[in-house]
């Protein structure tokens, strides 16, 4: 459905220039919902806007590669072109509602334009259709809140209506961006339910974009790890959580709290800080932060490659070997 | 029986929205009758999401703002009370951690100069050699390189600049810290250092600690004690464990259905918890009742 093949990004900052996207190459099957894990600098939101034509050029620029949907390169086609994809056969949505709708225009006429610009229908058949949509992610009396404005929506409900709109031309791939991180926990937890219902129903493929490890294992098939622009580890999300072969993986995952704390006990931290983009360190750009990195790791990047003993697709860049690392560990 | 550092009692804080076109702006009750107490060298987690009134609650415990009604006693005193100059030797006791290190800190003042700025405030600075050492000493405390006094905030990252905000708040050696969603904004690899560095400067200043947030699992790591917060009250409070295994409140049940597990086995035979707070009332005579080892409910009058 989509497959992407030594993307390269850069961004420019008062006067220097820096790569922010490393030949990225994945491919994501349709049906499949691919969880995308970063932080800071991983690249995870920058490569998603180049995908859809929405990276700011300048600072960004795409230094190359190709990113097949459906036979087209999103990467060579003409904004028109982009611009009929985005909101018709690709969803988009983001983190912040509030900066994502149009303040000025009612949540019926916002829901209701794609639908008359990719579908052809009319006004009237729009706003119908806009009502159902509404419905489906579960907001309720719909028909008497298409009128109004999007400041007359709550937090949760916004994500709802961008969700709507993403969704209302029935895409095949839905690109999702930190969609429930601005949220409170408990409406998280509806969204989650809600998308991974409407994924059943309408058979959607999905890239989830997220820091949060949590909701990828709820609603990923695969999990994709990106540090400093490029792919740590990515595999099947119960191969991973089982037996993470990346450090940065294996740090995150150890990181978090996991019950109460035991005495005296500390959380296990990954230590130093996010990668800076603009002063890379050669190879590896976790070594710096990895206990078990290896004299190579500081000299040459590694490639991923197929774990070996795991499932098929589970793949690691590491030039170490982690289960072994931790079993001569102290 | 050692006496709380911090006793917060029936705090009240309302906000009127504007007036309509036919008078009478909303009222929205943002702090409904609170009350809790800190013990020293505890860490109480005040937890809630958007609306809740948990940061509010942080801010009038602090005197950034002044309550409608209701009272906090800092070791013995009621600050409600006090001028504002009578209060200030407190100030010094009590410090506050915001959740955006950088709206926190001055973007043209070096990190070394934001973090002696209490001293001097205080009159406790001495020389400026002595004030270099003081800063120093702090930023060795946080983790962080003392040449790295000389910087500008933008210099660092967000993780920096919490530890920056961090020594700033310990610089007067306060016994209490309000630490408003800390670590919310971090990175996730960053967050864990941060939570780390709270646990040392309890152990090692015997800091009381606030911790408001709504990341429900470092809350569950961290505090000895919790308090929910849903619509400006607390619904649910008691020692950690007893909350989360036996979470009585339905709004607390729900809330802790909704957490992410990090374990896809786990979170994929899981059953979040409805709960519509929109439509949710108190029950008439809401009060909060003891079930059992200070673990408190809140629960309507009985019938």
């Amino acid at each position: 459905m989509l497959e992407i093949s030594d993307l390269a990004v850069g961004f420019s900052r008062e006067g220097r220039f820096a790569r922010v996207i490393h030949d990225l190459s994945y491919s994501v099957e349709r049906g499949e919902t691919l969880g995308i894990v970063g932080e800071s600098g991983s690249g995870k939101s920058v490569h998603a806007l180049a995908l859809l034509g929405l990276l700011p050029q300048p600072p960004g620029k795409v230094l190359g590669g190709r990113a097949l949907f459906e036979g087209e390169d999103l990467l060579a086609l003409p904004e028109s072109r982009l611009r009929d994809l985005r909101g018709g056969r690709i969803g988009v949505v983001f983190q912040d509602p509030m900066t994502a709708l149009n303040p000025v225009l009612t949540i019926g006429r916002q829901i209701a334009e794609p639908l008359i610009r990719h579908k052809g229908l009319s006004m009237r058949q729009a706003l119908d259709r806009a009502a159902e949509l509404l419905d489906l992610v579960g907001i309720r009396d719909a028909r008497r809140r298409l009128p109004q404005f999007p400041h007359e929506f709550s937090g949760g409900m916004r994500q709802r209506v961008m969700i709507a709109i993403a969704i209302s031309c029935e895409p095949a791939l839905l690109i999702a961006d930190e969609p429930t991180t601005a949220l409170d926990v408990t409406v998280q937890g509806q969204i989650l339910d809600l998308m991974a219902g409407l994924r059943e129903r309408l058979g959607m493929t999905m890239i989830w974009i997220t820091h949060d490890m949590g909701v990828v294992a709820g609603i990923a098939d695969t999990i994709q790890v990106m540090y400093a622009g490029r792919i740590m580890e990515r595999g099947p999300v119960e191969a991973v959580f089982a037996s993470p072969r990346s450090a940065y993986t294996w740090g995150l995952l150890q990181s978090l709290p996991h019950g109460a704390h035991p005495p005296g006990g500390r959380l296990r931290q990954i230590p130093g800080q996010p990668p800076d983009m603009f002063n890379l360190p050669p190879g590896d750009p976790f070594a710096p932060r990895n206990p078990f990195a290896t004299e190579r790791c500081f000299k040459e990047a590694p490639p991923l490659r197929q774990v070996p003993g795991s499932v098929p697709g589970h793949v690691v860049a590491a030039w170490y070997d982690l289960p072994a690392a931790l079993q001569a560990a102290p | 029986m050692t006496e709380p550092l911090l006793r917060v009692e029936d705090l009240r804080r309302t906000y009127r929205g504007r007036a309509g076109l036919f008078g009478g702006g909303l009222v929205t009750r943002a702090v409904n009758g609170v009350s809790f107490d800190v013990m020293p060298g505890e860490t109480l987690g005040l937890v809630g999401e958007s609306g809740s009134g948990k940061s509010t609650t942080g801010r009038l415990v602090m005197g950034l703002e002044e309550p409608d009604d209701g009272r906090v006693v800092f070791d013995g005193t009621d600050l409600t009370a006090l001028s504002s100059a009578r209060r200030k030797p407190f100030r010094r006791r009590m410090q506050i951690v915001f959740q955006d290190p950088y709206a926190a800190l001055n973007p043209r003042m070096r990190v070394g100069d934001f973090v002696a700025e209490p001293l001097v405030v205080h009159g406790i600075a001495g020389s400026a050699a002595e004030r270099r050492e003081a800063v120093a000493g702090l930023f060795r405390t946080v983790g962080l390189d003392p040449a790295f006094m000389q910087r500008f905030p933008h210099e660092f990252s967000g993780g920096q600049r919490q530890r920056i905000g961090i020594a700033r708040a310990i610089a007067l050696r306060p016994q209490f810290l309000v630490a408003d969603e800390p670590i919310t904004a971090l990175d996730v690899s960053i967050q864990a250092q941060i939570v780390n560095l709270f646990q040392d400067l309890q152990e090692s200043m015997g800091l009381a600690l606030l911790f408001i947030a709504h990341d429900l699992s470092m809350v569950r790591y961290l505090c000895t004690r919790v308090a929910v917060m849903l619509k400006g009250r607390i619904v649910e409070t008691g020692p950690t464990a007893a909350v989360f295994q036996d979470a009585r409140h339905p709004y607390t049940q729900a809330l802790l259905s909704a957490v992410p597990i990090p374990d896809p086995l786990r979170e994929r035979g899981r059953r979040r918890l409805p709960f519509d707070a929109g439509a949710f009332d108190f029950p008439p005579g809401a009060a909060l009742r003891d079930i059992g080892g200070g673990h408190l409910v809140l629960e309507g009058a009985s019938r």
